[in-house]
């Protein structure tokens, strides 16, 4: 309450809280106008200004314009304290909602429903089924936001909201279009039902949305489409993509095949696709995203391409819309290389990027890379490993190593760049260019005894502990390869045990059981000098570990069976670890979310749900007005002959897709769709 | 796939779309989330951040966020060595913290549910934009001296989170950017920066223009800007060179006019994005940009060249910086000339290169301009002006490196701007502009300029 809060401010603010009393009360308006820009410098730097809420809420009714909008400020922002002081303020509003005056009406509910006093939840309601039938398309805006904020200050009023949600969505004004999603997506996302018979005219309203508009309608379509509308992708398996699934299976081919000649994309389906593409051209990079996203999740994958030209556009705009645009090309040039290759040379590093900017781009070339275009990205790759920025320096040498795995061609090309790293003066780069020579190895240690050679030699200078393990570990597992140092590594390390940091001691018990098992003539007392050690390790770990590989080596009574098998155990044949994007499989999350960004859940994800297998009836989507259009004609309609008419004409569309102009899509769907509805499609269109 | 973080009641009540329709009876009918409103609306806050980790302004569209949130913020900035790199999307318990960086202030917003990350994004970018708009600059200063001003535009920007009025010309006409004269007026009279007539820009089929607006000269002028974005590899070949531009329009004209700009050679452009104004479908049919303007400055159409076409690259640089192992100094040696500018001058060239941590000083002399090199930061900038072609300007000297450290793997890349008028490098031409729906006649220009974009040399 007031006196507490008082309590708090110190004797100064309390004779400043009284000037501004003093100044609110005062007749002139300049007085009140100095004070309540006061309040609200103070309200802006976060200090409490609450005490002054009687004296504020007075001036609700100024004649002055900016008086007031400077109150509704401030009521904004302290009612929820106030609630009961709020209630003064209300039949200002309430006066002010039926002003002649579209604008002074929607103002008015604006600020009614932002203050946020449980106990006006009646009357909010009240003023919200009016203002939905307002005249004014602009108070009918205002309408769908204060549904929003209704329904968080309470959400019992649910089953009312949706009501007025069902109505605002048949509204054809382009105000209201995308607010009055943004309350289907907060209130009632599950109840697509509302959306059947507004699914064509937001399709077509949508080119003439305000921009942020469009975003959320372009991501509630994408939702939508995916529960009505069966994949256009399996018919495409046999042509455009890349990953065979069925090559193996003649039978499946079949039936794909089959599938294929019955398959024709829904007309509503290709609606959505062919109204959304203009907006790639917007100067908005979520609306271009959004897009993007939609192409991503509905499109047929030989059309997907489209949208790749557009965000790479946008990676001229600001850092912050670079990184996410990057992740989302990151995911998509996983799963189809294609659609980025052209624009290779967009990715390429400069030296003036962030740090974070630069391992996207780095992360996309190495998805991109193949037989083609490898030995350009090597060169490019020597210019980053040169870098400055270290850490950069060194996610290079792991895309590498990426590289070397995926295209064998290349794989001793890049060894031996590798190698020639370990001689470099910098200890990060020798030692992530360590670790990634592990792995590489792995994949065929046949012909690197060399290589192998060279490591261990490193192994007096290097201090980095996860490539002093690595090249232990590689000693360990090779140490046949190299019957005359692995002994010798093993001697120095005894020697340096202690010293050593945890990962490396594990990886020195790991190369003592080897050998021991390989060579125990030589190693014998060695190995039992450095279990010795592990023993009486300050850490668990290494203590566990040494027992274990004591009582799996050391054969003694109480050994069990297992001790026969050490040898095997310990030098089994061991899978090469696999060098994997960390955008894989990315895309479970939609893209263009903060799902996807985060690469986690957040609160209040919608799943995309996966394409039904059997389309639900295309019928719900058809509007009265065309049933009773034909019905006057007394032509009832068939499902199938029109879903023939528009198979065709979308076969026509394909044809001439690059030049299609803009009056053909209005022809092709105008003669689609039922009469009277087309051509109030055409006049929103113009 | 990980559990939803903090997702209360009202989060999980969320459905998956069922199929076929049916579903009717919400499954959760009776059921009160405990959190009101956890998961609703999408901008919740907005705090502005000064270099020093001071919040200066906060604005709440719902119920008050505390300010401590913006702690994990800073843990983040703090992890981050520069401000550039501070992660754009920073997840905390309760919410998402959505930040861009721009004259030195962190725009950070508030989110408590998914989101479109750009749509964030795209926003907070738009309110600095109005910012700038209204203010000439956009500062700590500016913004603290205009709060009022500053605070009636973020409530007309977004309403309860949800972007409201993002036009500067619908804001300006809700609330008039302060000048000089009127901040003396309003002192002395008590009138006010809001503007008294009721906007009516918002109701309008073109939300984007003012109405009723009146100019005794009526003028558009249109400026066509190439920026070249291109790496040159040690040798002086392109690694990649590609040109962006954008037409930045100012247009002074009464009423409601009715533009057609068309080009000599649209073929050009490659990929182009729209101001929401221009008509989509026009641009397919014909080619022809039709569009009715905003008042004033806008930018029309971004576009991009498309790669096939050879770039021209206007300058070269030729360079000799080398370090050798054992000494303490190094050579340093550039030249900057002119390569095909199409007769043009070069001008307002300047060159800046991050030297490696190892170079402590530069000993330089220019052939012409001033040159400055930042031991701390070890940022070396040469601002040499326009390019006689008969000298070509130069920088010469030696570098002195820390001793007994070896010499850096990387020689420096060098960033190079530059300007040049008259000229779009890619060969752009605009044929006419006409205009429709109003009688007078206006005064038309049009301007065209390259200048460098991203522009490095490998050396």
């Amino acid at each position: 309450g007031l006196p507490s809060v008082a309590f708090h401010l110190c004797g100064s603010s309390q004779d400043l809280n009284e000037d501004l009393k003093q100044m609110l009360e005062s007749s002139k308006d300049s007085a009140k106008l100095d004070a309540m820009k006061r309040i609200v410098g103070m309200i802006a730097k976060g200090k409490n200004a609450s005490e002054l809420f009687p004296a504020v809420v007075k001036n609700v009714a100024s004649k002055n314009i900016e008086i007031k909008k400077l109150v509704y400020v401030y009521l904004m922002r302290y009612a929820e304290e106030q609630q009961d002081l709020a209630l003064l303020s209300i039949s200002t509003f309430q006066r002010a909602l039926k002003d002649p005056n579209q604008l002074i009406r929607a103002s008015a509910l604006r600020v009614l429903s932002s203050i946020r006093v449980p106990i006006i939840v009646p009357i909010m309601m009240l003023a919200i089924k009016e203002a939905s039938s307002d005249l004014s398309p602009y108070v009918r805006k205002n309408a769908a936001h204060a549904i929003q904020k209704l329904y968080s200050l309470d959400p019992d009023q649910k089953e009312m909201l949706i009501e007025v949600i069902e109505k605002l969505l048949k509204d054809r004004s382009t105000l209201v279009a995308g607010s009055v999603v943004m309350a289907f997506e907060e209130v009632c996302p599950d109840r697509i039902d509302l959306i059947h018979k507004n699914y064509r005219k937001l399709c077509n309203l949508l080119v003439d949305v305000e921009e942020w508009g469009q975003v959320v309608i372009i991501h509630m379509l994408t939702r939508y489409a995916r529960t009505q509308f069966v994949s256009p992708w399996k018919v495409m398996v046999d042509e455009y993509s890349e990953n065979n699934f069925y090559e193996s299976d003649e039978e499946q081919k079949e039936k794909d095949q089959k599938l294929k000649t019955t398959y024709t994309m829904d007309p509503d389906h290709r609606l959505l696709l062919r109204n959304t593409k203009p907006l790639l051209q917007s100067r908005n990079a979520a609306v271009v995203m959004a897009v993007a996203q939609l192409y991503w999740h509905l499109a047929p994958k030989s059309e997907a391409g489209i949208v790749s030209k557009s965000l790479v556009r946008l990676l001229r705009s600001n850092r912050e819309v670079q990184y996410i645009v990057l992740q989302n090309i990151a995911t998509m040039s996983i799963q189809r290389k294609g659609m980025f290759e052209p624009y290779l040379k967009s990715f390429y590093v400069r030296s003036t990027d962030p740090t974070m900017i630069k391992t996207l781009k780095l992360e996309i070339l190495t998805n991109l890379a193949n037989e083609a275009n490898i030995s350009t990205l090597l060169r490019e790759f020597q210019t980053y490993v040169k870098s400055q920025d270290k850490q950069f320096a060194a996610a290079t040498i792991q895309a590498i190593g990426r590289c070397a795995t995926n295209i064998t061609e290349v794989t001793d090309t890049c060894l031996n760049g590798l190698v020639c790293l370990l001689s470099n003066r910098d200890e990060i780069v020798v030692a992530e260019s360590v670790v990634v020579i592990k792995k590489l190895l792995q994949t065929q240690p046949a012909h690197h005894g060399e290589i192998i050679k060279h490591m261990a030699k490193l192994l007096d200078n290097i201090t980095v502990p996860v490539a002093r393990a690595s090249i232990l570990w590689l000693i360990g597992e090779y140490c046949e390869r190299v019957p005359k140092i692995a002994p010798d590594v093993l001697r120095k390390t005894a020697k340096s045990f202690t010293n050593e940091d945890d990962l490396v001691k594990l990886q020195i018990l790991n190369l003592g059981a080897k050998l021991y098992l390989t060579n125990s003539k030589q190693t014998k007392l060695l190995t039992q000098y450095v279990l010795n050690l592990g023993k009486y390790d300050q850490s668990y770990d290494i203590r566990d570990r040494t027992r274990f590989i004591r009582q799996l080596i050391v054969p003694n009574e109480k050994s069990g069976a297992l001790s026969k098998y050490a040898k095997k155990i310990f030098l089994a044949q061991k899978p090469a670890p696999l060098l994997e994007s960390p955008f894989k499989d990315r895309d479970h999350f939609q893209l263009g979310t903060l799902s996807h960004t985060l690469n986690s859940r957040a609160t209040g994800y919608l799943e995309l749900s996966d394409w039904p297998e059997v389309a639900p009836d295309p019928s719900v989507r058809n509007v009265d007005v065309a049933k009773e259009w034909t019905g006057i004609l007394g032509k009832p309609k068939k499902e199938k002959p029109t879903e023939k008419f528009y198979s065709e004409s979308e076969e026509e569309e394909d044809e001439s897709a690059s030049t299609s102009s803009s009056g053909k899509c209005l022809e092709s769907t105008a003669f689609s769709l039922p009469g009277k509805l087309c051509l109030q499609n055409c006049l929103v269109h113009k | 796939m990980l559990p939803a973080r903090g997702a209360g009641p009202a989060g999980e009540a969320r459905e998956e779309l069922s199929g076929g329709g049916a579903c009717v009876e919400s499954t959760f009918g009776g059921f009160a989330p405990a959190q009101p409103g956890a998961a609703a609306a999408m901008i919740h806050s907005l705090f502005l951040i000064n270099a020093s980790g001071d919040i200066f302004l906060e604005k709440h569209w719902k119920s008050v966020v505390s300010r401590s949130v913006c702690d994990y913020f800073f843990e983040a900035q703090e992890r981050a060595s520069e401000a550039e790199n501070v992660p754009p999307v920073i997840p905390t318990p309760h919410h998402y913290l959505l930040s861009v960086y721009r004259h030195k202030i962190f725009f950070v917003a508030v989110i408590q549910s998914e989101v479109p990350p750009l749509f964030v994004i795209e926003f907070l970018h738009r309110v600095v934009d109005t910012f700038q708009d209204y203010f000439g600059v956009c500062s700590e200063v500016i913004i603290k001296d205009n709060v009022v001003v500053v605070y009636e535009v973020l409530e007309e920007m977004l309403d309860n989170g949800f972007p409201l009025a993002t036009e500067s010309n619908i804001l300006k006409e809700l609330i008039k950017p302060p000048t000089i004269l009127r901040t003396v007026v309003n002192t002395i009279t008590g009138s006010t920066n809001v503007g008294d007539q009721l906007p009516t820009g918002q109701l309008s089929v073109v939300p984007w223009r003012r109405t009723g607006v009146k100019y005794t000269n009526n003028e558009a002028y249109f400026d066509v800007i190439e920026e070249i974005d291109a790496i040159i590899d040690k040798s002086g070949s392109t690694i990649t060179a590609e040109i962006q531009g954008v037409i930045d329009a100012c247009v002074k004209l009464t009423g409601m006019p009715d533009l057609t700009l068309s080009f000599m050679n649209p073929r050009l452009l490659d990929d182009v994005s729209f101001h929401p104004c221009v008509r989509f479908k026009r641009w397919e049919s014909e080619r022809i940009l039709s569009f009715i303007p905003p008042d004033g400055n806008f930018r029309l159409l971004s576009y991009h060249v498309s790669a096939q076409n050879l770039v021209a690259i206007p300058v070269y640089v030729k360079h000799n910086i080398s370090f050798r192992d054992g000494s303490s100094l190094g050579r340093f040696e550039i030249t900057v000339g002119p390569k095909q500018t199409m007769g043009k001058t070069v001008e307002g060239v300047m060159v800046t290169s991050q030297m490696p941590k190892s170079v402590l000083n530069m000993t330089l002399t220019p052939s012409q301009g001033t040159h400055v090199f930042d031991p701390v930061t070890k940022l070396l900038s040469w601002d040499v002006g326009k390019i006689n072609p008969q000298k070509l300007p130069s920088l010469k000297g030696s570098v002195s490196l820390q001793a007994g450290t070896s010499k850096p793997d990387e020689n420096p890349t060098i960033n190079l701007q530059f300007k040049i008028q008259q000229l779009a490098i890619s060969g752009l031409k605009v044929n006419r502009l006409d205009m429709y729906g109003e009688k007078y006649k206006p005064f038309k220009g049009i301007k065209y300029m390259t200048k460098a974009g991203k522009f490095q040399v490998r050396t």
